[in-house]
């Protein structure tokens, strides 16, 4: 039998505002445990929620982002449960009235077709703390700094059919978010976080099977990695006659396997109802086209305006807006030297190279958009040639110094002059009798082997196209 | 709505609320007359009308977003039972 | 001079007959001497309440000219009061100093109160007759063998005792105005939103909402005054501007259109509360107001779908006493999950788990929209009930309770004694306003008078319970308590 495997993604984003969701408290990354952790995010008796208006307009501008329905009329529910790291024994969140509605976004499969992959709703909620269970014997350490941040959890319909395409709507709603700049999404910081819903079916049935859960994945890498363990591990339970289990396996990324969790799984019922601290969250249209004037170009239309602007290929136009700062980076590129040809042909190809094997990001980048797109300008300007750039590129990594003091110092200069070059074409003919005799009897191609010659007693210096019109003259 | 002992438990674990074994069938009594109150309600048709959150007619006051909270973790700390290296300490969670 | 109402010791101390200093140290004297008996305060706070007292003295000298400038009160146990234990009634929070105060207690601080101690309550609020406490009863000063009523049980016997000249409450079902009711005293509870729940620990949010228990009208409306008004704190704080309420008090009520409900004059109605309630009407006759009878046909529902809405609530808003950041944490605990179920089992007591346990089935799966929203339905159709009626008349008056103060001790099926609560309740479900205010004594025992009025409509039901105040004098009785001849 063929099996298909369907997947649905729930993802947190930790909206990236200055105070918590209901409170003035601060909510910065890496703080000292507990000192961002006041008498409302520590649940003292008597305080109360007010909800910041940044964490709703964050929200309203992802839904108008992925095109999605928002909600006029949103209203917050108490969901009940008891945990050290939940203050209140409740969380604040969203169940029936969310603050965004059914969207979509387009995702792009390595084979560079399109697909759309439905949002399901998108609700605001609040971050739980942490709790630490190295740190003592016999005790866990809670840290109550995250707790009541600004959470945006987006849910997926189950339209995901493998995990690279899971891959590829979270590197889409990654790269979303950050051109909303309206969070980090850093992975590793846990500001972005998902949960992943796998179940396999027979392939045509329109019923969905026991769908697990693997809970707070962190890496993209893993995600994918999880999402392939828990599909084999799936089919080996039905393989062997057994049933799949409505579960929260986890995912042990040291050995690359998804474990069954059939301990003892309480079941949980969370008596969600109305928060009644908190009123109806009213919004008006005008708010929302308030929202909708100030939005980024977003990673689609920006894109589509590069194959069009520059007349860069879809799938150059699809890596250079990948990521906000990716895009930025090419249009100052751009913007420097004046083309955009030249332009995406360095980003994608050299400094790509260089960052993936670096592993770093374009915003760490040891060179920087400006003196990327001098180099690119003395390429223009014919005082480098394009491969001796390389060389200057190569320097730049490690070479603070402006590029034109590099290309001076280290004697890169191209020659233009007519009697330098005319002295080194004299001895390639000298040199080279028979080319020479070849190219005269109307052999064409020899000249490249000519100018290849001169160009290497150079070191790639000279002009390559004084050198041709040169040898051309002196053969004749 | 007749509750018995293995609900109230039921309920009582949700709440994190230990009830003896020799407690239970009182509270369960006692918590049966009281839902016997609560049932009068359900003598009314209630279809078409619109459940009241609140009795307020009002919508959702919009906070500023600024830090309004300086750190008083030590402070708050004296209130606890228990803290070590400004961390709140339970019993340790087995997850 | 403690007996007097804030108003008349504004004056006093106005004039120079009496400064701050000497008045509270008048009640201190008197707490000492009488609260063993009646155990109406939790805390005494007499250092602070000296400083604070010649600070209001002092400001006197400088032409402060507050009106509660220099008058002792005392607050609820159920207020945060930076720096001062506020133990709710409960073990769960007996060690709890709150690091911060209520917005009620930073305005009343503001207008130069002197803050005496915190009353005793039913635990969590949970409680019509103060025996929930942790600490004990509270003893009706009428009758040292009764109850003061609850929840604001310390606060009404207080008053009632001269503990103090006036004090704050928190009314959910009933529990501002049914002790007021039970101790002879004016207690008023505002409507929903209209005064700060911020630094006030929750029971039931959305019914919960504090207000004065006092001498007269006139004092509640000089304490409403500070105590209304917009707090950003609490996003149910209402945004309408905070009339004068002492202003309208001497309105004429010529052409005031009364409504009696029918249901409130039902089985149930002890023949002597109906009396003395009779009885005050015709003063309101005499004041040129017509009476007619108004029709609450949802009113016997109110009891029910309050004992949904508000345990429902109050089993979330409970959650917090875990034993993690403050308050009661059970010895010794062996894992997480005994620590949370010994903590709370041992923290709370009977009728707060009871509460819990009713509002955790009432939410639970299955059960939500036969018991929660069925209630929310419930609440809707009471509010209407309300909202037809007041296009009929003014305000609507009846008993507070049924009876006045019963004996300790005698009321100990949780059902019986929810039902005290039959005439106050659907207007804590409704938000509204209402006063209850003394309107006669039978066989000794102070009967309450209940005066319900129109959303935001403070003004007029302090009008109308001041000029009753002006044509008797049932607010100025006092029990034999502590009277010393």
């Amino acid at each position: 039998m063929e099996w298909e495997s369907v997947i649905g993604l729930e993802v947190h984003v930790s909206l990236s505002t200055k105070s918590k969701l209901f409170s003035g408290t601060a909510s910065e990354f890496g703080a000292e445990p507990n000192t961002q952790a006041n008498i409302f995010d520590l649940a003292l008796p008597g305080t109360l929620p007010v909800f910041n208006e940044e964490a709703l307009k964050m929200a309203v501008r992802f839904g108008l982002a992925i095109g999605a329905d928002i909600g006029k009329h949103s209203v917050f529910d108490r969901k009940n449960y008891f945990y050290p790291d939940l203050p209140k024994g409740y969380q604040v969140t969203q169940l029936d009235f969310p603050i965004v509605g059914k969207g979509s976004l387009t995702i792009t499969l390595e084979d560079g077709t399109e697909k759309v992959i439905s949002v399901t709703r998108a609700h605001i909620e609040e971050n739980a703390g942490k709790s630490l269970h190295e740190e003592f014997s016999a005790r866990s350490g809670i840290d109550l700094n995250r707790a009541g941040e600004p959470l945006l959890e987006i849910v997926s319909e189950p339209e995901i059919t493998n995990a690279k395409e899971a891959v590829a709507y979270l590197k889409k709603l990654h790269s979303i978010v950050r051109y909303l700049d309206i969070s980090d999404a850093i992975m590793a910081q846990g500001s972005m976080r998902c949960d992943v819903n796998v179940s396999i079916r027979p392939k045509g049935e329109t019923d969905l099977g026991t769908r697990t859960e693997i809970k707070n994945i962190n890496s993209f890498r893993f995600v994918e990695k999880a999402i392939k363990s828990e599909i084999i591990r799936q089919h080996e339970v039905i393989e062997d006659g057994g049933e799949v289990l409505q579960e929260t396996p986890r995912y042990d990324a040291n050995k690359d396997i998804t474990t069954s969790m059939r301990s003892k799984e309480v079941e949980n019922d969370y008596r969600y109802f109305p928060e009644p601290d908190l009123l109806p969250v009213v919004i008006d249209d005008s708010y929302i086209s308030a929202v909708k004037a100030e939005l980024p170009e977003l990673p689609d239309a920006k894109k589509e305006r590069f194959i069009e602007e520059f007349s860069l290929s879809t799938y150059d136009a699809g890596v250079l807006t990948a990521t906000r700062e990716m895009a930025e980076y090419f249009e100052e590129v751009t913007q420097g030297c004046g083309d955009a040809k030249l332009a995406a042909n360095w980003v994608t190809g050299d400094l790509l190279a260089l960052l993936n094997k670096n592993d770093i990001e374009i915003t760490e980048s040891p060179i920087q958009s400006d003196r990327l797109a001098t180099l690119i300008s003395r390429i223009k300007d014919s005082t480098v040639s394009g491969k001796i750039a390389k060389t200057v590129f190569e320097t730049m990594i490690d070479d603070s110094a402006a590029v034109d003091e590099i290309i001076e110092q280290k004697g890169l200069k191209q020659v233009t002059d007519s009697g330098e070059i005319g002295k080194l074409v004299d001895e390639v003919i000298t040199n080279n009798p028979d080319q020479v005799q070849q190219f005269k009897d109307g052999k064409e191609a020899v000249l490249g082997y000519l100018v290849g010659q001169v160009m290497k007693i150079s070191q790639g210096k000279a002009n390559p196209g004084k050198v041709n019109e040169l040898l051309r003259e002196k053969i004749k | 709505m007749a509750l018995d002992k293995s609900e109230v438990e039921k309920i009582a674990q949700l709440a994190r609320l230990h009830i003896s074994e020799a407690d239970a069938d009182e509270v369960a009594n006692r918590i049966t007359d009281i839902l016997a109150l609560i049932d009068q309600m359900q003598s009314i048709d209630t279809e078409s009308v619109e459940p009241m959150a609140h009795p307020l007619d009002a919508v959702q006051r919009l906070r500023v977003d600024e830090i309004t909270e300086s750190d008083h973790r030590d402070e708050f700390q004296t209130l606890a039972p228990e803290t070590q290296d400004g961390l709140y300490l339970v019993p340790k969670v087995i997850e | 001079m403690i007996e007097k109402t804030a108003a008349e010791l504004s004056q006093a101390l106005a004039n120079g007959e009496i400064s701050s200093v000497e008045l509270t140290q008048s009640y201190l004297d008197r707490i000492k001497k009488y609260n063993e008996e009646l155990n109406s305060y939790i805390t005494v706070c007499e250092e602070s309440a000296l400083v604070q007292a010649k600070e209001a003295d002092k400001k006197r000298v400088h032409s402060d000219s507050s009106p509660l400038l220099g008058i002792p009160l005392a607050h609820k146990d159920i207020f945060c009061t930076n720096g001062v234990t506020t133990t709710c009634g409960s073990r769960m929070l007996h060690n709890f100093i709150a690091p911060y105060d209520a917005t009620v207690v930073g305005k009343l601080n503001d207008a130069g109160v002197v803050m005496l101690g915190k009353t005793n309550m039913d635990e969590f609020a949970m409680g019509s007759s103060n025996e929930t406490s942790f600490f004990g009863p509270v003893r009706n000063p009428w009758d040292t063998n009764r109850v003061p009523g609850g929840s604001s049980g310390g606060s009404a016997a207080a008053v009632a005792a001269d503990l103090c000249t006036m004090a704050t409450g928190t009314d959910t079902g009933g529990s501002i105005r049914q002790p007021a009711a039970f101790c002879g005293i004016t207690g008023f509870k505002p409507s929903y939103g209209r005064v700060s729940r911020w630094g006030m620990i929750a029971f039931a949010s959305s019914l919960d909402q504090a207000g004065p228990l006092t001498k007269s009208a006139e004092d509640a409306a000089l304490m409403t005054n500070v105590m209304a008004g917009l707090d950003k704190k609490d996003s149910t704080s209402i945004d309408k501007p905070v009339e004068d309420y002492t202003a309208t008090l001497n309105d004429s009520l010529e052409g005031l259109k009364i409504g009696i409900p029918k249901q409130h004059f039902a089985e149930g109605l002890t023949a002597d509360v109906e009396k003395g309630i009779q009885e005050a009407l015709c003063e309101y006759e005499k004041l040129g107001a017509s009476i007619t009878e108004v029709d609450l046909p949802n009113n016997h529902l109110s009891v029910s779908a309050y004992y949904v809405v508000a345990p429902a609530e109050a089993s979330a808003n409970l959650s917090r006493y875990d034993g993690v950041r403050y308050g009661y944490r059970c010895a010794n605990p062996v894992d997480l999950e005994d620590m949370y179920n010994r903590t709370r089992s041992e923290g709370f007591g009977e009728e707060v788990k009871r509460r819990i346990l009713v509002g955790t089935y009432a939410l639970s799966a299955g059960y939500y929209d036969a018991y929660y929203r069925k209630a929310q339905k419930i609440r809707r159709l009471i509010k209407n009930d309300f909202v037809e009626t007041f296009k009929e008349v003014d305000v609507i008056i009846g008993p507070t309770s049924p009876h006045t103060a019963f004996e300790l001790g005698t009321k100990t099926d949780p059902v019986t004694m929810y039902l005290e609560d039959i005439y106050t309740i659907a207007v804590n479900l409704a938000g509204l306003p209402a006063i209850s205010i003394p309107a006669g004594i039978a066989n000794g025992l102070p009967l309450g008078m209940q005066i319900v009025g129109r959303d935001f409509g403070e003004a007029q039901i302090l009008n109308v319970a001041h000029q009753f105040q002006q044509q008797t004098d049932w607010h100025r009785q006092k029990p034999n308590f502590g009277q010393e001849t």
